[in-house]
């Protein structure tokens, strides 16, 4: 649901990183804030982090620069991955403008990631929107890890299993070296810039 | 669906907003979005990390409607939390927006209930208006970003 703010010409829209537990959600977030300079981001908050798991939400706030005069901010949001915490995934997809389905290459968790994508399409189905139009980016995480003792996926595999039907962007990356985080939210950005101005159409220059 | 606030809808949601303030005491007010978006601020001590609170106020509100549920309730429509110096009153107004109240030891609970609820009917009808008008903007292109 994006927020337009006339009175301040500023878009604001809701970006959510979804993904099975330990995949790297949090890490995107924690390298976006590292790495944005200190104009463009807010603080970055984490609820409840208690041994490495989300048990709420993190969110981050960034500045993307303008578009026609308007500022376009965005709130980045993580959801807790593990299975049980459906409840709390439920409530950070409330108002969710574009997601970005971070998925885990360790082949150890190749149906978690496939259930974790079933879970997003039903989470939005019931809040009415449909997984094959919401603004999507698929990210192959951990990538970093091939060569090394850790079994990884190969990208095709992971692509098979999560983006032929779907068929959106998707990107190899190390959210924990940095490889491909930027890359991901570029993108995502710009499908939700796409997509709210689509929405949001034809012409009435009195309301400004 | 989509919120779009303009130069008038602002101007009515502060006439508001300052009424709470001016009635209650209240240093500052607050309205979000359910969604965790800001919608609009009033008053005098907004150095804080509005951002932050606007997130984490909707955050909480949905976790205290899934306790409701729980307890049989639909929804709890207000919750405050109080600290040593700052306190803070959550009011639900109508179905997409949350009034953050911040307030210190001027002023008290009973009067910010009190006056919260007096003008909590009032600023839900203005806002129904608001979120049922269709207004539309010209056609952004995305032409910078990051």
């Amino acid at each position: 649901m994006p927020f337009i703010n006339f009175s301040k010409d500023e878009i604001q829209c809701k970006i959510v990183y979804y993904g099975a537990g330990f995949c790297g959600k949090t890490t995107n977030l924690q390298y976006i804030f590292a790495q944005m300079g200190e104009n463009s981001k807010g603080k970055m908050v984490s609820i409840d982090t208690r041994g490495d798991r989300t048990l709420f939400f993190d969110f981050l706030s960034l500045n993307l620069g303008k578009i026609r005069g308007f500022d376009v901010r965005v709130q980045l949001y993580t959801v807790p991955g593990q299975v049980h915490y459906d409840a709390t995934r439920k409530l950070v997809l409330k108002g969710v403008d574009g997601v970005v389905f971070v998925a885990d290459s360790l082949k150890v968790q190749r149906k978690k990631n496939i259930e974790s994508l079933i879970n997003l399409a039903k989470n939005l189905a019931e809040k009415g929107i449909s997984i094959r139009t919401v603004p999507l980016v698929i990210q192959y995480n951990k990538r970093d890890l091939d060569g090394t003792d850790s079994e990884l996926l190969p990208v095709e595999t992971l692509d098979k299993d999560l983006n032929s039907m779907l068929k959106v962007p998707s990107f190899s990356a190390s959210a924990l070296k940095g490889a491909g985080v930027f890359e991901t939210l570029r993108e995502i950005s710009k499908l939700v810039v796409k997509d709210v101005s689509r929405k949001i159409m034809l012409v009435d220059q009195q309301l400004r | 669906m989509n919120i779009i606030i303009t130069r008038e809808d602002l101007k009515k949601i502060n006439f508001f907003l300052d009424k709470v303030v001016t009635s209650s005491l209240a240093h500052s007010v607050l309205l979000i979005d359910r969604s965790g978006q800001l919608i609009a601020q009033y008053g005098d001590n907004l150095e804080i990390d509005v951002l932050s609170l606007s997130a984490l106020t909707a955050a909480n509100f949905g976790a205290t409607a899934e306790i409701a549920k729980i307890l049989g309730e639909e929804e709890f429509t207000l919750l405050f939390h109080k600290g040593k110096s700052e306190n803070v009153y959550f009011t639900a107004v109508g179905e997409h927006v949350i009034m953050v109240t911040l307030f210190d030891d001027k002023t008290s609970l009973g009067l910010i209930r009190l006056r919260i609820n007096q003008i909590a009917d009032e600023l839900s009808n203005a806002l129904v208006s608001i979120f049922k008008e269709k207004k539309e903007i010209p056609i952004l292109e995305p032409q910078r970003l990051l």
